[in-house]
């Protein structure tokens, strides 16, 4: 069989499987359909007892091929959306002392929300931003949203809509203009904040939806960043973190806080150690821990089970590999017999 | 003169950029802000010349019938698509409900986003394949690895539940977090700061030509 | 008598005294239970010691007014926020207040960044509170002295980077003085950097198969320096392709890289007497998104299956994306970027690696030419300054000194 019909029949099943799956949810087949708890162990169980085969075809000599790895980890991030399995969710220090900085801002204060990002890193960026946005609004601070990334304002317009869907804040009858600004992209990086710490309305002269700035009752006063009180960045790559804290705080002392995607969380360590970050949401377990804070529970909540046992298939995969690597070295230095 | 020009507008841009980030007091005050702005501009019109490269490409592609000519006739169609979409929206193409945004939402949203989730997948079999704990360092990152990548999901507190606080997994990846990888990550960080000072001052100074092509 | 009729005095004069004191009682009594039905609006403590300055070490146009938190303004007190007013000087005349901004409570500073250096400015600043009181709500307000005069003007040097300053100084010229003497013909030596020894034997490897080589420049554009170390170590590659004679190709994700990068291969094609041999469509754009970017490269490497990729540049997470793909056919990789969170990600999937700085060296490694090599020399000089700034740091730090570390300090 040659490679292109081999590539055709996959495409084929998953172009198959799709619609099934679609079906099935346009359907509303597939709401609320959930493996009991013993159910979810006897599959868990079973996911990691076909490991242990893999393992013996390793010791074998036999390395499996990619696309069986690929299928592991397709079975372990899909399977536990199902599962019935309850995990106690932990509260890093890096996202306490982010939620502490925000907590202790008075009502009617001004939080700067930099959406840098776009839809690539949504999964693990929006759940942060929808309960960011919902403990701000729920508290009465005051949102300016911006974005260093030309689709930053859209997940920002996606976000506040996600979070205005909330019945209490609905009933805070939250108005554009005076409780919440959404003032759009704008190019040139790292040189667009550093204008923004001398003057805000020369690098956002109108807002997203071409408002002028000063008929924005929120902004009309903020000038620079000495009126923001609060400036939370979500970021996943340039410009990002590291740019708002090496122009922002080191230039103008903001409070900075920041998301990140778990790729790129550990470069902003440094920064969170030398005080430069208050505080720092790595991934998608950042944003569930950051939920189980602020009360509202997400996508990141939800996702951690599919979180734990794809990285619990990676470590296994690791785990194989060396047994493997190691009994074979071993063999290779044990003298002939 | 074609290689002088560059080197000298690099060299002075360079030294102004320098001494603006000092010298609050105008010109020096605006410089930052006219530099970047020439920048976008020039940025945002160089846009053509890539567009146009990849159209051409494409149909050069498609005309001589070359190897999977079909991916051209993909790139092309899916080009005009969202320009002639976006643009016959005009300014309010990004509001809700737009075509161009039914397109950015249903089309371009999910197919980055497939791109992005195939790293994980990525992740596992580069993981398996060439993570080995083949001398002492290896063995220590794999053992660092091994400790954050349990210690980040909460199935790590679950597995060292019976462990005072402070042992448990989750603690000991932030421990590992906070201290040998922050170091680790400085001392890069520190490395490239200064490569990066001085291939800036090789640039500025004309040191450096290769950039300009075919070296000094 | 006498003394009876002061008796009676007395009697009567305690009787009126009871009466008044009886009276006042239920006087205040009643008053009292008044007082319960309607609140009393207290007086609220206005903002102290308001000063205004021109904001130091910036280029005028802002001025910094800085107060002392009203004594309601605790944590549960009376003030919402503060409102910042301001007049203008005009021939010495004051013109009336007006709002220009506002403070949350517990806030005691505001800068005024929409002054002009020509005008003089007072500044006043209100503490207001809205209370619920017997049913409605009453906005309460309490105004602070007014300033002095004051005006904005801009500053010819930022003191507070006065720091920074020095250490630029000293590591340029370090990096200077090290070129000079490169220049006079003193030997410098390079360790050897394993991934860069490595471009010739990839470069030939392809030739050997008769495969292409792919060159990734990274994603971001002309603007970062690791882009411009990338398309210097292309130069090198560019070269002995030519020489070779084996098709390279680079597919970049920024149009001003395409144009750099097509100059960087003709001139180099050039250099080693093959301008015949160069192909406009050797450097070729693909698209400026990230991930798009990625599913380009990897379509290509799957359907052409080069011999050779090299990685150099600045790299997010599409680093793996595109390294494990030319691992899955087999292609020998050379690697390098300076993004740290990408490196481990490089160093599993690619046969060499630049770790971060190596990088920047490779111009210099690669043409051995002295200057280059020099402010290589000047690099590590700053770097070794910089290890004994730390190892002094720890050690004061470890023994309460602080004063070392507040030299490093640039916010105030």
């Amino acid at each position: 069989m040659s490679t292109r019909t081999k590539e055709l029949i996959v495409l084929s099943i998953v172009t198959v499987f799709c619609i099934i799956v679609y079906w099935f949810k346009a359907t509303g087949r597939m709401h609320g359909f959930q493996f009991s708890t013993g159910m979810s162990i006897v599959v868990s169980a079973l996911i990691f007892l076909s490991l242990v085969v893999v393992l013996i075809l390793t010791l074998k000599g036999r390395l499996i091929g990619r696309r069986l790895v690929f299928l592991y980890v397709a079975i372990g991030v899909s399977l536990p959306f199902f599962m019935s399995i309850t995990q106690e969710i932990k509260i890093s220090p890096e996202v306490q002392t982010l939620y502490d900085g925000l907590a202790e801002l008075p009502t009617g204060s001004k939080v700067l929300v930099a959406f840098d990002y776009d839809p690539p890193s949504a999964p693990e960026l929006q759940p942060m931003a929808e309960s960011l946005l919902r403990y701000c609004f729920n508290n009465d601070l005051k949102v300016v949203v911006m974005g260093l990334w030309p689709q930053g304002p859209q997940q920002a317009n996606m976000a506040i809509e996600a979070a205005m869907r909330d019945e209490s804040i609905a009933s805070k009858n939250l108005q554009y203009g005076v409780d919440w600004v959404n003032l759009g992209f704008q190019s040139g990086n790292e040189f667009v904040i550093q204008r923004m710490g001398s003057e805000f309305k020369s690098m956002f002269p109108t807002d997203y939806a071409g408002r002028p700035y000063d008929e924005l009752e929120l902004v009309q006063n903020v000038h620079n960043f000495s009126n923001i009180d609060y400036v939370f960045n979500l970021s996943a790559g340039f410009p990002g973190t590291i740019e708002w804290v090496q122009v922002a705080v080191d230039r103008y002392g903001v409070k900075l806080g920041a998301g990140n995607t778990a790729v790129q969380a550990p470069q902003c360590y440094p920064y969170l150690r030398s005080g430069q970050l208050i505080g720092i949401l790595g991934g998608m377990n950042g944003a569930a821990e950051f939920e189980l804070l602020t009360g509202f529970t997400g996508k990141g909540t939800k996702f951690m089970l599919s979180q734990s046992f794809a990285h619990m298939i990676v470590l296994s995969f690791i785990l194989i590999g060396n047994v493997a690597f190691i009994i074979d070295r071993r063999k290779k230095k044990s003298p002939i017999r | 003169m074609r290689r002088e020009i560059p080197l000298f507008i690099t060299g002075v841009v360079g030294i102004v950029f320098v001494l603006q980030y000092f010298i609050p007091h105008f010109p020096f005050n605006k410089m930052n802000a006219w530099f970047s702005d020439w920048f976008s501009i020039v940025q945002a019109c160089a846009i053509w010349l890539g567009v146009l490269n990849l159209l051409k490409i494409s149909f050069q592609n498609i005309g001589r019938r070359k190897d999977d000519w079909g991916y051209a006739i993909v790139i092309v169609v899916s080009f005009l698509a969202i320009s002639i979409v976006g643009f016959a929206e005009g300014e309010a193409f990004r509001d809700s409900g737009t075509s161009f945004t039914w397109l950015y939402d249903y089309i371009y949203t999910p197919l980055s986003s497939s791109m992005f989730a195939i790293l994980a997948f990525f992740v596992a079999s580069a993981s398996y394949r060439a993570f080995r704990a083949r001398n002492f360092e290896a063995t220590l990152l794999l053992l660092a690895a091994f400790f954050v990548m349990l210690g980040r999901v909460p199935i790590g507190d679950v597995l060292t539940s019976f462990m005072p606080d402070q042992l448990q997994l989750s603690s000991l990846a932030t421990w590992i977090m906070n201290f040998p990888q922050t170091a680790g990550q400085r001392a890069i960080m520190i490395g490239i700061a200064l490569g990066i000072v001085s291939t800036s001052l090789r640039i500025i100074l004309g040191v450096e030509r290769s950039h300009l092509g075919g070296g000094d | 008598m006498v003394i009876r009729s002061n008796e009676q005095h007395l009697r009567w004069s305690v009787l009126v005294i009871h009466l008044v004191l009886f009276s006042l009682v239920l006087f205040s009594s009643v008053s009292g239970a008044e007082s319960d039905s309607i609140t009393a609006i207290p007086a609220l403590a206005p903002p102290t010691n308001v000063s205004a300055i021109d904001k130091p070490n910036d280029g005028g146009g802002s001025i910094s007014i800085r107060w002392g938190l009203s004594q309601d303004d605790y944590d549960g007190g009376l003030v919402s926020g503060y409102k910042v007013l301001r007049a203008t000087d005009s021939n010495g005349i004051m013109s009336s207040f007006t709002e220009i901004g506002d403070a949350t409570a517990g806030q005691a500073e505001y800068v005024d960044g929409n002054v002009s250096d020509d005008s003089s400015y007072y500044y006043q600043v209100v503490a207001f509170a809205q209370i619920e009181s017997n049913g409605a709500a009453h906005d309460l307000i309490a105004k602070s002295a007014i300033t002095g005069q004051v005006q904005s003007s801009a500053q010819w040097f930022d003191w507070q980077r006065i720091n920074v300053f020095v250490g630029v100084l000293i590591l340029c010229a370090l990096i200077i003085f090290y070129i000079r003497q490169a220049q006079s013909g003193k030997e410098l030596f390079i360790r050897k950097i394993a991934g860069l020894e490595a471009i010739d034997e990839a470069v030939g490897r392809a030739t050997e198969m008769g495969k292409k080589i792919f060159y990734i420049p990274g994603t971001q554009d002309m603007d970062n320096v690791q882009t411009i170390a990338g398309v210097t170590i292309l130069g090198r590659v560019a070269e002995l392709s030519a020489q070779y004679e084996t098709w390279l190709e680079v597919p970049v994700a920024r149009s001003l890289v395409l144009v750099t990068a097509k100059e960087i291969v003709k001139e180099a094609y050039s250099k080693v007497g093959r301008p015949d041999a160069f192909n406009e469509d050797q450097v070729h754009y693909l698209t400026d998104d990230q991930f798009g970017y990625a599913a380009g490269i990897d379509g290509m490497v799957v359907r052409e299956k080069p011999a050779t990729i090299f990685f150099m540049g600045a790299f997010y997470a599409e680093s793996l994306i595109l390294a494990e793909t030319g691992n899955s056919i087999g292609a020998i990789q050379i690697a390098g970027t300076g993004m740290p969170s990408q490196l481990p990600f490089f160093v599993a999937a690619c046969d060499y690696t630049l770790i971060g700085e190596e990088l920047f060296a490779a111009s210099a490694y690669l043409s051995r030419e002295p200057k280059l090599l020099g402010s290589l020399k000047g690099q590590d000089m700053g770097k070794a300054l910089i290890l004994i700034a730390l190892i002094v740091g720890i050690l004061l730090e470890t023994f309460g000194i602080w004063t070392f570390s507040d030299l490093f300090g640039v916010i105030d």
